[in-house]
């Protein structure tokens, strides 16, 4: 559904939405819009079904246009077939060239008419009414959807959009047959809606985070938004603060003094934050910092996806400076993959870098709700030494983990310093010191068991697509879809992204003969990362392109099909 | 500011580590260490609850140097990691310190935005004019024609100085205080002060760099030890510093701002987030 500034498209999206939650369907909602701060063309891009939806399409079924304003811009975005219907308003003038070159049915709706005949009626409810008699969806959630967002507050608003909704379907039978989506099924478990960044703001809680100091920035502010009113309800604080320099130093402040706190922020964002990932790796303070991924390098395309800050999240860091990298790869899995990578940061005294991306943080899904589980940050606590003694803050345990006591707790004072020290923190130069101490921090991180929670792997077969982030959705469809055509190949998505678990690949990779690599990076960065950190049985091939265009199943299907030829 | 520790007390040696500074012979630093310890000691701290956080450069060494919880961070971010600190700890003394390059250059914004934000933190700038850790580059606060060091240019940089205080009383600073390292028991009198009174509050130390500004050993006669008397009128403040010379110390300005930061109540428990994305 698209349409100019104003003309109500993602208010209709988003009740749509929530209506389809109602009713029991899985839905995945993205946005794009112009560049104008507000206001500008929108376009609200839904998937529909009776089951889970981890991916975008490869073409749409419906395209509605409420009007042509600057509509033109998503084409590229927007990939019709001859099967897609296009309903759009007479009065709105032309279709765009561009829409009517795919081939598209083209019908249409007078949506701005049969509003004005309703008193206080807007063309999106007749659009939405239209859409759903359309495809078959149920008016009961729509209206129910509507009473719960506007019968309170104005009733006459209520009843305008209500009989809107009521027009447009009626009018739909005059626009010709479409997809209609299948019935939901019984709903095993509750349902959910929400977004990949309040998702990762709530797996932040979960984990333990009662600090977060943030600085503005498109496209990981919501995670901030979110954060802001949360985190005060269960006892924590939220700072806005003047840079990205700041968040992350007041961070690592905070967690200094014990609480697990969380930066967001996007690539021109984490690179200011590098300096600050270095002193919590140096000086060993947990802190964890959400990279939701734009298109870049420098400011890039602030808007949409790319995969393309790889390279400086896991070897951005000057020195020798091994650390987490986590990616979550679905909307639900941000909210697990946040509060597993600051249970790991908490546990391993370690910075971690979650790296998310805009498709997930800005979509919107309608998703099984997750579980809570059991991970909760917990950092080794420490015991003073005897009388006289000077407690060792960076003591060379076996596992590399050391005791780290909170300001306050008597006997065990230390200064944490980004200087290269010795096992009590104080300075040094000597090179036995920071042998010492680089073993340390990295047997800390290669010597913990992360479980299975290393990728996420489904099904069998002689190819291994290997992928991460929000291309993991268009793969699975793939995967899904090529071994209905008779081609079988196996997911591997991984979300722990450092440090590298060689065995682990290794037994995944066991009787694979080919790989496909699926990335969202013009220079291949997961590919050139998978070929420097593992040992691969054969060549992967490539798939690896740039932002801004979402990675669609079919595309990674046309590969499979022929790998498997 | 936490209240004195009711079990023992302690003395200003007690705050003091067995690390042997990185000092030069002469460096005012020292006396600004003893400042700092006897301050803390007289309003009756306890060192583990305590917090010394600086940034990178010569002054930003001194959390090691004492026995309390010290954090030696990176350049310029000193008071972003304490004002995380306080807002995440609020039970906790929090002292942030350092230089006149690592507050004033690199750290600027920090400065500014610390000022406004008004966090109950007190911030110690060590300043003797000059970058000594790399050897004599003129610093925010170089006179404009200092040119006495081969790191500097011919003539001097040109630049007006940076007025530190001036421009913590322009940002918001509750609380603007001078001192001078050659009077280190008036500087723990100040300090002392600052630490008491709520808010933000900053005090510039003037610390000679004998190595790299021999001429700064001058300092011991030319500062006026009690010159400032204190004004809570913003404007009077304002009017004396345009006619300060740096020489003036004492206590410029106690201001009434409410400290940053709410008290945290947690008044749901984790699960009861669930309900916003529940249907």
């Amino acid at each position: 559904m698209c349409g100019s500034g104003g003309a109500g498209v993602m208010t209709a999206a988003n009740m749509f939405l929530d209506a389809a939650a109602e009713a029991g369907f899985y839905a995945l909602f993205g946005r794009s819009s112009g560049p104008q701060i507000r206001g500008g063309e929108a376009a609200a891009l839904v998937r529909l079904g009776a089951d889970p939806i981890t991916s975008v399409d490869d073409t749409f079924d419906i395209m509605l246009a409420i009007d042509w304003q600057g509509v033109q811009r998503f084409a590229a975005e927007l990939p019709l077939s001859k099967s897609t219907l296009i309903i759009c308003d007479p009065e709105a003038g032309d279709v765009p060239d561009v829409y009517v070159k795919t081939g598209a049915r083209i019908a249409h709706l007078r949506m701005k008419e049969l509003a004005k005949a309703i008193p206080g009626g807007r063309p999106n409810m007749i659009a939405l009414g239209a859409v759903a008699a359309l495809i078959g969806f149920p008016i009961g959630p729509l209206t129910e959807v509507l009473g719960k967002s506007l019968k309170k507050k104005r009733a006459d608003a209520f009843e305008a959009s209500v009989a809107g909704v009521k027009a447009g379907a009626e009018a739909a039978a005059s626009l010709g047959a479409a997809k209609k989506v299948s019935a939901p099924k019984a709903k095993g478990v509750k349902r959910w809606t929400i977004t990949g960044n309040y998702g990762t703001g709530l797996g932040a809680i979960r984990g333990g985070v009662r600090f977060c100091a943030a600085y503005p920035i498109t496209p990981a502010t919501e995670v901030l938004e979110y954060l802001s009113s949360a985190l005060p309800k269960v006892g924590g604080v939220f700072v806005q603060a003047e840079d990205e320099l700041a968040s992350v130093n007041m961070c690592i402040g905070a967690s200094y003094g014990g609480e697990a706190s969380i930066t967001s922020t996007a690539g021109p964002g984490l690179s200011l934050m590098i300096e600050g990932l270095g002193l919590s790796m140096a000086s060993e303070t947990p802190v964890v910092v959400v990279d939701v991924q734009r298109v870049g390098p420098s400011t890039g395309i602030a808007t949409k996806c790319e995969q393309s800050d790889l390279n400086i999240a896991v070897y951005g860091l000057h020195g020798d400076a091994p650390h987490l990298v986590v990616a979550p790869n679905s909307i639900s899995d941000c909210i697990f993959t946040t509060q597993w990578g600051v249970y790991l940061a908490e546990t391993l005294q370690s910075p971690c870098i979650v790296l998310s991306d805009q498709a997930l943080g800005q979509s919107r899904g309608i998703i099984d709700a997750p579980a809570d589980v059991a991970f909760v940050g917990k950092r080794l606590a420490a015991v003073a030494p005897a009388e006289g003694e000077v407690f060792k803050r960076y003591a060379n345990t076996a596992s590399g983990v050391s005791p780290m006591p909170i300001p306050g707790q008597a006997g065990c004072q230390y200064t944490a310093d980004g200087l290269e020290h010795t096992e009590t923190g104080t300075p040094s130069s000597q090179e036995a010191d920071h042998s010492l101490q680089l073993d340390k921090r990295q047997r800390k991180l290669t010597s913990h068991d992360y479980g299975n929670h290393w990728a996420t792997i489904e099904g069998e077969g002689d190819i291994a697509v290997i992928t991460w982030g929000s291309c993991t959705g268009a793969a699975r469809e793939a995967v899904e879809r090529a071994r209905a055509d008779g081609v079988k190949a196996k997911l591997i998505a991984l979300r722990l992204i450092s440090p590298t678990q060689p065995e682990q690949m290794g037994e995944a990779l066991k009787g694979v003969k080919k790989i496909l690599v699926v990335e969202q990076s013009h220079l291949g960065q997961f590919t050139r990362y998978l070929r420097g950190e593992y040992d691969l049985p054969a060549k992967p091939e490539q798939l690896s392109r740039p932002g801004p265009l979402p990675m669609r199943p079919g595309e990674i299907h046309a590969r499979l099909m022929s790998m498997g030829k | 500011m936490t209240s004195s520790n009711t079990s023992a007390t302690y003395a200003a040696k007690d705050f003091k580590s067995e690390v042997k500074p990185v000092w030069c012979p002469g460096c005012g630093d020292y006396a600004v260490l003893s400042s700092i310890t006897k301050a803390f000691a007289d309003l009756g701290l306890a060192p583990h609850q305590t917090s010394v956080v600086s940034g990178i450069g010569c002054s930003s060494r001194i959390p090691a140097y004492t026995n309390t919880y010290g954090f030696h961070s990176i350049h310029g971010r000193g008071l972003a990691v304490g004002q995380g600190l306080k807002l995440a700890r609020p039970d906790l003394t929090v002292l942030v310190a350092g230089g006149d390059g690592d507050g004033f250059s690199i750290g600027g914004n920090h400065f500014l935005h610390a000022c406004r934000r008004n966090v109950d933190l007190t911030y110690i700038v060590m300043d003797n004019r000059v970058y000594g850790m790399t050897k004599g580059q003129p610093s925010p606060t170089t006179e404009s024609d200092w040119d006495a060091s081969a790191m500097a240019p011919p003539g001097g940089t040109g630049m007006t100085p940076f007025h530190p205080l001036a421009i913590a009383l322009a940002a918001g600073a509750n609380f603007i205080a001078r001192g001078f390292s050659g009077d280190p028991n008036g500087t723990a009198a100040i300090i002392a002060e600052a630490i008491r009174h709520p808010g933000f509050s900053f005090v510039a130390i003037m610390s000679p760099c004998v190595t790299f500004r021999e001429e700064q050993r001058e300092w011991k006669d030319t500062m006026r030890k009690t010159a400032i008397a204190a004004t809570t009128d913003s404007a009077q403040a304002a009017r004396r510093l345009m006619t300060d010379d740096g020489f003036n110390c004492g206590v410029l300005y106690r201001g009434n701002r409410v400290s940053y930061g709410k008290d945290k109540v947690a008044s749901y428990q984790v699960s009861d987030l669930d309900a916003e994305f529940t249907l």
